[in-house]
């Protein structure tokens, strides 16, 4: 009996707690603040990259709101987890529309979560800068979707020429993240860019996504004895990998995509003189860039990778647009992202017809002595 | 043939790992028929706990295992008090569902102290490479195999030999009859539990020294692979964990080597299918007639 | 048709048009904006899904852990069926379409469950279990490399057709099926299995024929979920369907009481809001719903409800008419 009246009591709790909180989540939008979503993962598997994401987009409100905000008002993101899920991400999204009232959404931080949530995005037209979704359909017939990262095939064609030209490479390798959309994407582009290139591709080996064990792949690499492995995944996946190839004692360059940033930090030995392909260079005399990179340190005692320098910049990028379109209304916030041209951390970004970068330059990064250095640009 | 032989230590160095952890989910489940889905997560917790000793304290390597394999027998036996010791004559399915909480609050709670970033697990391991005729051999490979096999001949000595190994065959053979016997039930459990999470733990350890990272969700596959490699040998059994451990390594490495990276996981689930589908109660299983 | 029955029937038909007036003049004043509309939808996806899984975990007192892998063919196959339906220029209402690609989902999902279940289930409890993973994490990983269904990337291009409306009473209907199926000759077949299979086939019954049926019916609802679900979300990804969300499907089967529909149901609306309120907690999120989860299950092992169904009639004589009623024939405690 006494358990029975325990259970009916935490019931009775969680059904009075679904009323509380449906109610009281509903805030008044309050005239001071301006409030901009962010959706990516920040549990699971994915964490990593929104949790990443997410700590650039704070940085980045933080200092607009130090600097006076929007016309004085300040600046708040909120941020909801989607666990790499997509009816996470559906549900995180309308709750930001229609319980917070966000005026503007930078995410999806996955190309999956954010191509979950782009019908309802375009029929509400919300204003959507996603910092790190690749996939080619993410802006695709959608006039209110932007996005800040490179696409797939950009720089996976720029690492085949760096390869082809500059390193005289005539044999590759790929290794590529099976079920990975970005490393399939990037590594098909450089598949065709190093093939038009009089180049070679000696074999393709593949992981899964969360595979940990690639000895069988580096075995059967090793035995093909290409000149260069590309790579093209994030860091936690490209970290083992390259210490492993060490191990191993495979003596090709490694070359990659921006997924590598950060790798220098723990994986320096592994990574020693290899190559990937960013938007930004740590060592770049850029004041925005150095200023970016101190900042992000002394806030968070980590260096920064790619996603967490894109989640800035579309911060940035957002801002500038509602401030340009001088109001709040999602149509004219559209035209003045559409419109906007931000020099931020990862270049110069400014939009094309599609809402992707325009020219946006492919920098390349050699890893030496635990550094980063800039070795080159490219411009497709 | 090289390139073979290479594959098949790479089979080995991963299946003892998952024989190291297939055995803590095989006792559990031997002595209160349960699935303990949180084991996955006793073995992440290892690790972090080895990287710590590794990292902030410099620890030797035998205090390393040392401290982790002890903190987690502690946890585990914390586990099996706080959250299953309640649901011990509730149904089983109940306390299966409680494991799952357990297993998703640990993760959850790396994720939040530890936060997603893998972390570099250190070289604890002297580190050589070893030729034997053109194969090569890293020194923490052939570490990793030696310290499983020798922590599970230990395990099997103690489990056939000692006393308290004794009052543990008899608990997961009959628990009621163990109880006339003046085996002190309660006691047998935590002891069992103990142990797994002690060697779940020594898998963790080896497994982010073999793949250098630690990470809240790092737990999950090789927990799920482990499990399987249980069932394959017959849940229950402790030969069977090992046995299914190395099975399921060797063929999931030479699938990938050979048929495909992207199927691998699939054919590792079609074996175990047509095995069960043939021997119902797992490899070394005994075939029990329902009788009226 | 006696006297109680009748009442009951006509308790439950007003109880079932006056939640959706409720809704319906919620939705219509937009106190209920879309995203409460969302969840409501994912709710009675999510009540489809829980009381589909009760027939081979209740029911049949099988362990069931591969639900996702049924889900994600019925989903999977609508949308290609719709997809190509749209494609061919045909032109049909709305819910002519859905219902027809439900139909597509879910005997395609169950005629799997026949293909699976007549060799599995002679495996017993946990290795069931495991081999109901195996089959799912299959079907996930075929979805995975299947590049005519979009492949790791996803399928998109599904015309969204579910709206709160038709879903409400195609919720409605399935619950009523799972409830005529459970009284039904085959339902007291399937679950005089569970309660002792030696016995039941003593008696007479072929044990594996209706082990199968019960398998199979729970697949074919789980197919209709997933083409719910499926042009809901009008974008399906295979990862979706990993081990994960049978095992969140699995623990609100427990939650709400093996064998007790209305169980599921309640657990089933209670699991899937649960994490949306938590919302605001951030990465404390799902330590807390774990927290719920184990306490929940210490306290109540046995479920919310146990093997006992709520019934709103005995509910209405508890609380008006005083009436000293007694619950139906389990008694709950089991």
């Amino acid at each position: 009996m006494k358990k029975r009246v325990v259970s009916v009591l935490l019931v009775g709790m969680l059904v009075a707690s679904i009323f509380t909180f449906a109610g009281c989540s509903s805030t008044g939008s309050s005239n001071d603040v301006i409030k901009l979503g962010f959706i990516g993962p920040t549990t699971g598997d994915a964490a990593i990259y929104g949790s990443s994401a997410e700590a650039g987009a704070m940085l980045a409100a933080e200092e607009i709101n130090a600097a006076g905000g929007i016309d004085g008002k300040d600046v708040e993101i909120i941020a909801y987890d989607t666990k790499a899920d997509q009816t996470e991400a559906v549900n995180a999204y309308n709750r930001l529309r229609d319980q917070d009232g966000v005026i503007a959404v930078i995410g999806g931080t996955l190309s999956g979560e954010t191509l979950a949530m782009k019908d309802i995005m375009v029929s509400d037209n919300m204003p959507v800068l996603s910092p790190t979704a690749t996939a080619v359909e993410v802006t695709q017939d959608a006039p209110n979707i932007f996005r800040a990262c490179f696409l797939d095939d950009y720089q996976g064609a720029a690492a085949a020429n760096f390869s082809a030209d500059t390193l005289g490479a005539k044999t590759a390798a790929l290794l590529v993240g099976a079920g990975n959309p970005y490393s399939e994407g990037v590594s098909k582009a450089f598949e065709t860019a190093f093939v038009a290139k009089g180049g070679s591709i000696v074999g393709t080996e593949s992981y899964g996504t969360t595979d940990k064990d690639f000895s069988a792949q580096l075995t059967k690499i090793k035995e093909m004895n290409p000149a260069v492995v590309f790579v093209p995944d994030y860091v936690q996946t490209v970290g083992p990998i390259l210490q492993k190839a060490k191990e191993m004692g495979i003596t090709a360059k490694f070359v990659g995509a921006d997924g590598w940033d950060g790798v220098q930090v723990e994986y320096a030995d592994a990574a020693q003189g290899n190559y990937f392909t960013n938007h930004y260079a740590a060592d770049s005399p850029s004041q925005t860039v150095q200023d970016f990179i101190t900042a992000y340190t002394t806030k968070y005692d980590k260096v920064p990778n790619s996603f967490a320098a894109l989640g800035y910049d579309a911060v940035y990028t957002m801002v500038s647009a509602i401030k340009t379109a001088g109001s709040t209304e999602a149509e004219s916030i559209i035209t003045a992202l559409a419109a906007t041209e931000h020099a931020g951390v990862t270049g110069n970004l400014k939009f094309n017809e599609n809402g992707d970068p325009k020219d946006k330059e492919v920098t390349i990064i050699k890893i030496d002595g635990g550094e980063l250095k800039y070795e080159a640009t490219v411009v497709n | 043939m090289n390139l073979f032989l290479q594959q098949v230590i790479n089979g080995l160095n991963v299946g003892s790992i998952y024989a190291l952890i297939a055995i803590g989910y095989t006792m559990v489940y031997g002595i209160i028929k349960l699935i303990n889905f949180a084991h996955g997560e006793i073995m992440m917790f290892g690790a972090y706990f080895a990287f710590i000793a590794a990292t902030s304290f410099q620890m030797p390597v035998w205090a390393v295992l040392l401290l982790s394999m002890t903190i987690m027998a502690i946890i585990g036996v914390a586990i099996e008090f706080v959250a299953y010791r309640p649901l011990r004559n509730a149904p089983r399915l109940s306390a299966l569902i409680t494991a799952i909480g357990v297993s998703l609050f640990l993760q959850n709670l790396a994720l939040i102290i530890f936060k997603p970033e893998p972390k570099v697990m250190p070289k604890i391991f002297p580190e050589m490479i070893i030729k034997i005729g053109s194969i090569e051999i890293s020194s923490t490979t052939l570490i990793t195999i030696g310290l499983s096999l020798v922590f599970m001949v230990l395990l099997d000595l103690y489990i056939r030999k000692t006393k308290q190994g004794r009052a543990m065959r008899a608990v997961s053979e009959d628990k009621d009859a163990a109880i006339l016997m003046g085996v002190n039930v309660n006691r047998t459990i935590s002891l069992t539990f103990a142990l797994g999470s002690a060697l779940g733990a020594l898998g963790g350890v080896l497994y982010s020294v073999a793949y250098i990272q630690v990470y809240p969700t790092m737990g999950v596959m090789p927990g799920l692979k482990a499990f399987i490699a249980a069932v394959l040998g017959g849940i229950g059994i402790v030969p069977g964990a090992m046995l299914g451990g190395f099975i399921i390594g060797m063929v999931e490495t030479l699938t990938k080597a050979y048929l495909s990276t992207t199927w691998a996981d699939a054919i590792v689930f079609g074996i175990l299918i047509i095995v069960l589908l043939f021997k119902p109660t797992g490899i070394l299983g005994k075939n029990t007639r329902e009788k009226v | 048709m006696d006297k109680s029955k009748r009442r009951a029937y006509i308790i439950n038909t007003i109880a079932i048009i006056a939640l959706y007036i409720i809704f319906f003049v919620l939705i219509q004043t937009q106190t209920m904006n879309k995203y409460f509309i969302g969840i409501a939808i994912l709710t009675c996806i999510m009540i489809i899904m829980a009381m589909s899984l009760n027939i081979v975990a209740g029911f049949l007192g099988q362990m069931a852990l591969g639900h996702a892998g049924f889900m994600a063919i019925g989903a999977y196959s609508s949308a290609s069926f719709s997809i190509a339906l749209f494609n061919s220029g045909t032109e049909l209402p709305n819910i002519v379409v859905l219902i027809l690609a439900m139909a597509v989902g879910g005997t395609i999902a169950g005629i799997f469950g026949i293909l699976i279940g007549t060799p599995t289930l002679r495996l017993r409890g946990d290795y069931l279990g495991i081999v109901t993973i195996g089959f799912s994490e299959i079907i996930r990983i075929f979805f995975v490399n299947f590049q005519p269904t979009g492949g790791a990337a996803g399928l998109k291009g599904i015309t969204k057709l579910v709206n709160f409306n038709n879903v409400y009473w195609i919720t409605i209907i399935v619950i009523i099926l799972i409830f005529t199926l459970g009284r039904s000759k085959q339902g007291r077949a399937i679950i005089s299995i569970r309660e002792d299979e030696i016995a039941s086939e003593s008696a007479g019954i072929p044990t594996t024929r209706y082990k199968v049926l019960g398998f199979s019916m729970a697949a074919f609802f789980a197919g209709i979920g997933g083409a719910l679900y499926a042009h809901y979300q009008a974008f399906l990804e295979p990862s979706k369907f990993g081990f994960m969300f049978s095992i969140e499907m699995f623990v609100i089967v427990v939650l709400g009481g093996l064998g007790s529909l209305t169980g599921s149901i309640i657990s089933a609306i209670v699991l899937t809001i649960l994490p949306e309120m938590l919302r605001g907690f951030a990465e404390y999120r799902l330590l807390v719903y774990s927290l719920v989860l184990i306490i929940m299950m210490i306290f109540r092992p046995q479920g919310i409800f146990g093997r006992s169904e709520f019934s709103l009639t005995t509910a209405i004589d508890a609380l008006i008419l005083r009436k000293n009623t007694k619950n139906t024939v389990d008694g709950g405690e089991s």
